[in-house]
């Protein structure tokens, strides 16, 4: 269990004062200047070092990410974009970030622009974070006026502007090169990779986009040394995470603890365990909405970071944990996201706008069992041909907990198909029948 | 050049191609939907998929960068069980209407799902239906076929650069649209039908009219304006159904204007189908015989230097020389090709030449516009222009009409008055045209069809060589004509002899009688109240506006009817291909000359139509060098006759005032009339009731 003395967040609850001068007294903007003194490749290496990787939810490593981006100008501009467009279901880790500790994310901003070589960063916040977003401006405009921003921002002798732009509540703009086009005031539609951002992003000019919880932890990191982090946690997984904890669980709360913490452990310490107790617990989304669900079985002894949920066959992604007891009809939570998928789907590429509205409707019939018992194959084939032939994640995401559900729950699906066969045979009520849309 | 590994064989490649490009040089061949070679790369419909080694995933060939060393694979489990998919998500909200799609037998997707798609469907659900599109009179919209490869979206906003098109509704639910219901204002909006890989956007007037291997293909070229497009005529039976482009790359790349491909209704209406005579006053149905009869009566004993002839704006070469050659048989120097009276100095062939080539639009940096409307008088040439305006380093101005171009330009001024002031170097284009390094002035129609027009003549070359465009290494003057027989005409020399009459000479001649017969080989654009009471013999095709003042009508045949030659503006020969026969007792124009040539007792040297080619190219070498342009520099600084200082103060006006009715077969179509209404003379907005 992570210690007090090593949170980064310690005002992740609001209980103190979030503006400038009490975020202060918690240590931030505490030798900013000093860490851009040492120069670009310091920062760098010491995010390197940390093994910080990204909170956004693929988790690649954020120093090599930095590090992508070209050395000197070639005459264009380099940007930050932060990626406060926090939409992934269950997750609410970012939100309460900016609420309660804005500073960090604002001075992780201008050492992370520094090490990029950005005189300039954007943060996309959603656009239904609308207090959030009033509460983040004031934040930059104490900064501004503290001179922590602007020219010679913090007495580094670095000019950064931070500029926060509002979002319009399109889950596709949490993906990188879709808030980079909703950001020049486009659509929200993913670009082609390559080029990636680091090489033509923003305007077209190199960019790299982080999440709010990788750019905000970067301060502390700094003071406390990269060694004090990476101690944390398990190799290559190192550090703490903002957990988001919701569903069946007595306290639904968010927790800042140390990666790797057993799933259990995380649930009943900081949740108040499984809604009448862990014997009830059916499954558990670990990762927000895009990843495969884990029956209690995994859920007994898994570790919650990047490589053991992966070797679990699911993934950690932004670490929102979506609890499910035995009350829950699994089929239906899963029809559910595969709407919210089908929604969000941009409609750009063909596997995800044509699959995500199919495998969706199949899911809808699997709901009241209306369908042949073969017809699970045939949507595991089609999660399949929708899975990696897109242009952005959305695809996978909305393949993955289909193909969850079908890897550990088949045989309610099955039970269910039987019988609805069976009411139908017996003259019982079955289900309305009732086309999707 | 990267070395990349294609299906086992290695194959080097030029740099910065794509490795869907890679693979087709290798000879594989990679299914696509989205992508275009000429349009931007959108990569969305994943049908180009192909296996990467090394890659976890399958990657879009058409968006993919080939590099070296790169292993690709287009046929292996993956990239076979991909397009699967894909061709599987394609067809479960396609509507498989084939059978009463028009896109049946052309139809990329029919095609493919042929190739890679599955024998059945397992999509048991409802299928979408999206509600169909108002895109004006020309293209048919069934938006439940679309598949979203935007391709149209991509070709209005780059090509036509009419940003009109976008798509609205997210996910499944997206739809190509207006927005706003409207037409497409675009000349170039039909080619989107081609473009459209399924039958989402078909052809309105071509709705329901054939198959297309019903259809006898005729490859030929336009004649609606001067740029000489490349078309195949798609006939079936005695009637042109369709018009198609056809692939020429200096010339229309891809691309024909609407008016090209939609005027095509016009060849079937309104047509001269029996030679006519005027007896009594009445023009009656006559045979052939009777109707050259009537001539030859009438020309008996007439000095030749009463007698005149002028040619019109689709006339071919052919029939150009034999008129020519039987006026001179006649006796008679009073002969013109330019209908308008344009001020053309034709004692140099690159006075009146596009010399800089519609291809070499591309290698130009500044351009210089006079008295013409690009968009309308050419519309390929304009969008030639606007491809090069894109690529960026490309400034132009424009004297004249400031209309909307589709590409960004100074409007420097109205009138000769801003030539004066380009030439005195009062102007700062004017440094902009000197600094160019490849600048090229174009002058229009009308700013020579005036009476200052050989002052405007000399001025636009005066600039182009002050602006050091006549080079031997790069000639930047051209002329945009916009008839389709202008240039081959002035080859041919067929203009006022020694002590002939022009056209307005010929015209004052028929008015105080001191002309006494005129032969109008389709010179459809002059006004019948200025023939006098001379005795007009037409030969033409259309019973356009000068049918009912003539004393004998000669039926011709109209382009697709005949073969012929024409010239371009560029100085480009190209033949045209019969692809149907005239209707009813018309005949090919050059014949029927050579048959009153018989009846006038001073019969025509040739009996075929290679013997009379044979004298064109005896008349001017370059009949000779069919596809070919006039290219190269400038060996001549020397201008054309005309005094700049002599240019009036009037101001430039375009001579095509209707894009859709400009010739005798836009003027009869129906299509072209709709269209004409809705752009050009838009009806005044109905008020709303109080």
């Amino acid at each position: 269990m992570l210690s007090d003395s090593d949170r980064i967040f310690t005002n992740l609850y609001g209980i103190a004062d979030w503006r400038l001068a009490a975020a202060k007294g918690r240590g931030d903007w505490d030798g900013t200047a000093g860490f851009i003194a040492k120069g670009r490749d310091w920062v760098v290496e010491q995010v390197k070092a940390s093994g910080l990787r990204g909170r956004g939810g693929a988790g690649f490593p954020t120093g090599l990410k930095w590090s992508f981006m070209p050395k000197a100008s070639d005459g264009r501009p380099h940007y930050l974009v932060v990626n406060a467009d926090e939409s992934e279901p269950g997750t609410c880790k970012d939100r309460d970030i900016i609420r309660h500790d804005p500073q960090k994310l604002i001075e992780g901003c201008l050492i992370a622009s520094f090490a990029m070589g950005a005189h300039a960063a954007y943060i996309y916040i959603r656009g239904e974070f609308i207090n959030e977003a009033r509460q983040l401006q004031a934040a930059i405009d104490e900064a501004y006026e503290a001179g922590l921003l602007g020219k010679n921002a913090a007495g580094s002798g670095w000019d950064f502007d931070l500029y926060l732009h509002r979002g319009a509540g399109a889950y596709i703009c949490g993906e990188e090169t879709a808030l980079i086009e909703s950001l020049e005031g486009k659509k929200g539609m993913p670009r082609l990779k390559p080029p990636f951002p680091a090489a033509v992003g923003l305007y077209g000019c190199p960019t790299t986009v982080n999440n709010v919880e990788s750019i905000a932890v970067v301060p502390t990191i700094l003071r406390r040394g990269p060694d004090w982090f990476a101690k944390l946690g398990r190799p290559k997984n190192s550090g703490t995470k903002v957990f988001c904890i919701s569903g069946h669980v007595n306290r639904p709360c968010n927790v800042e603890e140390e990666m790797g913490i057993p799933l259990r452990e995380l649930i009943e310490r900081h949740a108040g365990g499984v809604r009448g107790g862990w014997d009830n617990l059916l499954a558990v989304i670990p990762g927000g909405s895009s990843v495969p669900l884990l029956p209690k079985s995994i859920c007994d002894t898994v570790l919650m970071d990047f490589d053991s949920l992966r070797e679990a066959r699911s993934g950690l992604g932004t670490a929102a944990v979506i609890v499910m007891d035995k009350s829950t009809d699994v089929i239906k939570a899963i029809a559910r996201l595969a709407r919210f998928y089908k929604h969000e789907s941009c409609g750009q590429c063909t596997p995800c706008r044509e699959g995500t509205g199919w495998m969706w409707r199949v899911m809808e019939r699997m709901v009241q069992g209306r369908a042949e018992p073969d017809e699970i194959d045939t949507l595991e084939q089609v999660t399949r041909q929708v899975e990696g032939h897109t242009i952005c994640a959305l695809g996978d995401a909305a393949a993955w907990p289909i193909q969850g559900l079908i890897r550990h729950f088949r045989p309610e699906m099955e039970a269910r198909i039987a019988a609805c066969k069976a009411a139908r045979q017996t003259g019982g009520a079955a289900p309305a029948r009732m086309a999707a849309e | 050049m990267p070395k990349l590994t294609i299906d086992g064989v290695e194959i080097e490649v030029p740099g910065g191609i794509t490795v869907l490009q890679a693979c087709e040089l290798a000879g594989k061949e990679v299914p696509r939907f989205c992508y275009h070679e000429r349009l931007s790369i959108a990569g969305n419909c994943r049908m180009c998929l192909v296996e990467l080694e090394k890659a976890p995933k399958p990657i879009a060939s058409c968006a993919y960068p080939a590099a070296d060393g790169m292993v690709v694979k287009t046929d292996s489990p993956m990239a076979k069980a991909a397009r699967k998919g894909v061709m599987e998500f394609l067809l479960i909200n396609h509507p498989l209407d084939c059978p009463i799609c028009d896109q049946g037998g052309e139809c990329d997707l029919q095609d493919q799902a042929m190739a890679y798609g599955f024998d059945r469907g397992r999509y048991a659900e409802n299928k979408r239906a999206v509600k169909d599109k108002d895109f004006g009179p020309l293209i048919k919209t069934i938006m439940t076929r679309c598949i979203h490869c935007t391709r149209c979206v991509r070709f209005a906003t780059e090509i036509a650069g009419v940003p009109e098109l976008g798509a609205t509704g997210r996910g499944e639910s997206m739809e190509i649209g207006t927005y706003v219901e409207k037409a497409l204002s675009s000349e170039l909006s039909g080619n989107m039908i081609d473009l459209c890989p399924v039958g989402a956007l078909t052809s309105k007037p071509y709705a329901f009219v054939s198959r297309p291997w019903e259809l006898k293909k005729t490859d030929s070229v336009d004649v609606l304006d001067a740029v000489g497009s490349a078309i195949r005529v798609d006939a079936r039976g005695p009637e042109v159904l369709r018009i198609l482009p056809r692939l020429n790359e200096d010339v229309n790349e891809e691309w024909i204007s609407d008016k090209t491909r939609f005027a095509v209704d016009g060849l079937k209406r309104a047509r001269l189908d029996r030679p006519y005579v005027r007896r009594n006053g009445k023009l009656e149905p006559a045979s052939w015989p009777e109707a050259l009869a009537a001539i030859a009566d009438r020309l008996k004993g007439v000095s030749g230097s009463r007698i005149a002839a002028l040619a019109g704006d689709l006339a071919d070469a052919e029939s150009m020389a034999a008129l020519k050659d039987l006026m001179a048989a006649l006796g008679s120097a009073n002969i013109d090709s330019r209908q308008d009276g344009a001020a053309i100095d034709a004692s140099r062939r690159d006075f009146y030449l596009f010399n800089t080539t519609i291809a070499g639009i591309e290698e130009a940096d500044a351009c210089l516009i006079i008295g013409s409307n690009p968009r309308w008088e050419a519309p390929l040439v304009n969008a030639r222009l606007r491809k090069r305006w894109l690529a960026g380093g490309f400034t132009v101005g424009l004297v004249g009409e400031a209309r909307e171009l589709t590409y960004g330009y100074e409007h420097l001024g109205t009138s000769p008055q801003a030539l004066a002031d380009l030439l005195a170097g009062r102007h700062p284009f004017a440094a902009t045209l000197k600094a160019a390094k490849k600048p090229m002035v174009i002058v229009g129609q009308g700013a020579l069809a005036r009476p200052d027009g050989a002052a405007v003549l000399a001025a636009a070359w005066a600039l182009a060589r002050e602006a050091n465009a006549l080079r031997p290494d790069w000639h930047g003057f051209n002329m945009l004509h916009m008839a389709a027989a202008r240039v081959a005409g002035l080859d041919l020399g067929f203009l006022p002899g020694a002590g002939g009459r022009d056209t307005a000479g010929i015209l004052a001649g028929a008015q105080d009688g001191t002309i006494e017969a005129v032969w109008l080989l389709g010179a459809d654009e002059i006004d019948p109240a200025t023939l006098g009471r001379a005795f007009v013999i037409y030969q033409g095709h259309h019973g356009d506006r000068l049918a009912p003042r003539a004393d004998v009508i000669l039926p011709g045949a109209a382009y697709t009817e005949k073969n012929g030659t024409y010239t371009s503006t560029e100085g480009r020969v190209q033949q045209g291909q019969i692809a149907v026969f005239p209707p009813g007792e018309a005949r090919e124009d050059w014949a029927i000359l050579r048959a009153a040539s018989a009846m006038l007792d001073r019969p025509l040297p040739y009996d075929d139509i290679a013997a009379l080619r044979a004298r064109l190219v005896a008349a001017n070498p370059v009949f000779g060098r069919i596809g070919l342009a006039r290219n190269g520099g400038c060996a001549d600084p020397a201008g054309p006759a005309g005094d700049p200082a002599r240019m009036g103060s009037a101001p430039f006006a375009s001579p095509v005032r209707d894009f859709y009715r400009t010739d005798p077969i836009s003027r009869s179509s129906r299509t072209m009339a709709e269209l004409s209404a809705l752009f050009v003379q838009p009806a005044a907005p109905a008020a709303a009731a109080e």
